[in-house]
């Protein structure tokens, strides 16, 4: 052990804390190899900004002076209902609800999905009034029936984003074999292999810098689109059990996380509804990932790159869906991948992310500021993740 | 020497007519095809830009007028919008023309509307709205 949790924190309070980020560590260690910069360098800042469907909210609504109570009834904000089987004043608001008249895949259109719950999220935190809609059954209690009026964030006692999943450690890049093009929420993808879409930070992705878990669990303190948020759990799917590199590195999809943060402090430009074509709404969120650097093993973890991190190429046209056809086309680096080009089946297809790395780096980046002047403690978690042979079966 | 981007339709009747063949080999332009939608017997539409000298042109332009041709410029434009983009990259294998490419070291999306031709793929491709289609 090089340092502790605590050691860190005592640095990060005197000023003296060295940080850098998951893709700078990277030359670091190159040059000065893993021991010293080990001894060097304290913390290495993990970021992500990409669009995760299993997010959402928790809304306390302050009650009007003749009280109403939610459970059991049910709620739209802005026409998107919201699960009100809670307590008298308590909603949550999932991402990808849409509106009872949204037009959906109707005809078999892809449908344009242009507003839904992660959208209401996003208008919330970005200081908007959104159009409460409520109706239920009356008790001695709660008398009220009926509610309409528009609310913003000053008028819930509480907001708290709370994501069953996020951060999954790697992911598929997504092909179409058929003969049409298809729209998945991994985007539109073209008939013949016309194009390869992914969906990860690569070498600055949180888990992917922490294999085993080591240092991230439950209540670790993370950047969370502009405000201190946590590991709440593992994510839903966690599943560490997969097939790895000599690195560690998962070579699928495998380990995930839950988060939770106080939407209130969260920044708007780091709260994006977006809109899959054909698919649905989903939400994209900033998570930056503090790893301390407690000894030499996890330098090597942290000092990864695009070119040693390995994701499967699936087709979404057939064995996604139904299981059925060839399980795996093919393996290929994030580096073939940022390269903006891949081999599939002999033929060169374009590759598109909807991972945004300029952002990830900027959300590592923001990260790594605010542990050097002070702003961010490093937490230690009260409870590891599961690990190998702990996971989903 | 001039371009223009303009909008070509034309009547069932003259569909199977050569036109840009004329426009080459009568009027010396350059033509390049944008997009075009034409099946035998049914009204067709193409989206071209042209380039040559400005009389040559006047001339084809009457030449297409006496065919039944209808013109009009091209009033689509797509419209990128920087702070709505966060540079996902989405984008970029869908278009046809590398209008919307990526700086593979900043990893920021460019717009490039000299390479466009508005055949609007990216628009069911961008998941945050950062494109939009103007009608000048």
């Amino acid at each position: 052990m090089l340092r502790t949790i605590a050691e860190i924190n005592d640095k990060i309070r005197s000023g003296s804390v060295v940080v850098v980020t998951a893709e700078e560590i990277i030359d670091i260690v190159r040059e000065k190899g893993i021991q010293k910069a080990a001894r060097e360098v304290d913390v290495v800042t993990t970021g992500t900004f990409s669009p995760m469907c299993s997010s959402g909210a928790f809304f306390n609504i302050k009650q009007p002076k003749e009280k109403m109570k939610l459970g059991g009834g049910w709620i739209t904000l802005n026409g998107v209902p919201a699960y009100a089987g809670l307590a008298a004043a308590d909603i949550y608001i999932g991402a990808t609800a849409i509106p009872d008249m949204d037009p959906r895949n109707h005809n078999g259109r892809p449908g344009k999905f242009r507003y839904g719950g992660a959208h209401v999220i996003e208008d919330l935190v970005s200081g908007k009034k959104v159009v409460l809609s409520a109706g239920a059954y009356g008790t001695d209690c709660y008398p009220r029936k009926s509610r309409e009026q528009k609310v913003g964030l000053e008028d819930m006692n509480e907001a708290v984003l709370f994501n069953p999943r996020n951060c999954y450690q790697n992911y598929n890049v997504a092909v179409n074999l058929s003969e049409k093009p298809i729209y998945t929420y991994m985007g539109l993808l073209k008939p013949r292999l016309g194009n390869a879409n992914y969906c990860s930070a690569g070498q600055l992705s949180p888990l992917l810098n922490d294999p085993f878990y080591r240092t991230i669990g439950v209540g670790t303190r993370i950047f969370l689109s502009g405000a201190l948020g946590y590991v709440a759990w593992n994510g839903t799917q966690h599943n560490p059990d997969v097939p790895r590199s000599e690195n560690g590195t998962p070579r699928k999809g495998a380990g995930t996380l839950s988060l939770i943060g106080n939407l209130r402090e969260m920044d708007p430009r780091w709260i994006k509804a977006v809109s899959f074509t054909g698919y649905g709404v989903s939400l994209s969120l900033a998570v930056g990932v503090p790893i301390p650097i407690i000894d030499e093993e996890m330098m090597a973890f942290v000092s990864v790159s695009d070119d040693q991190l390995f994701a499967p190429i699936v087709d979404y046209s057939r064995f996604y869906p139904t299981g059925e056809g060839e399980a795996l086309l093919g393996e290929v680096t994030y580096a073939q991948l940022k390269s903006g080009c891949i081999e599939v089946k002999g033929k060169q297809v374009p590759t598109g992310c909807f991972s945004s790395y300029s952002k990830a780096r900027e959300v590592a980046g923001q990260l790594k500021s605010l542990i050097q002047s002070g702003d961010f403690l490093l937490s230690q978690p009260v409870a590891p993740l599961p690990g190998t042979r702990e996971g989903l079966q | 020497m001039k371009k223009t981007r303009i909008v070509l339709s034309f009547p069932p009747s003259n569909v199977e007519e050569p036109i840009t063949y004329h426009l080459i080999k009568d009027y010396d332009l350059v033509v390049n095809i944008l997009r075009a939608s034409i099946d035998p017997g049914k009204q067709g539409r193409m989206v071209v830009e042209l380039r040559g000298e400005e009389s040559q042109m006047a001339l084809a332009f009457n030449y297409l007028e006496k065919l039944g041709v209808t013109m009009e410029p091209l009033s689509q434009e797509i419209q990128h919008l920087e702070q709505r983009c966060t540079g996902c990259t989405a984008c970029v294998p869908v278009c046809p023309t590398g209008a919307l490419d990526v700086d593979r070291k900043s990893w920021k999306v460019s717009y490039d509307p000299e390479k466009c031709v508005v055949c609007l793929s990216c628009l069911d491709v961008c998941i945050y709205k950062a494109v939009e289609v103007n009608v000048a």
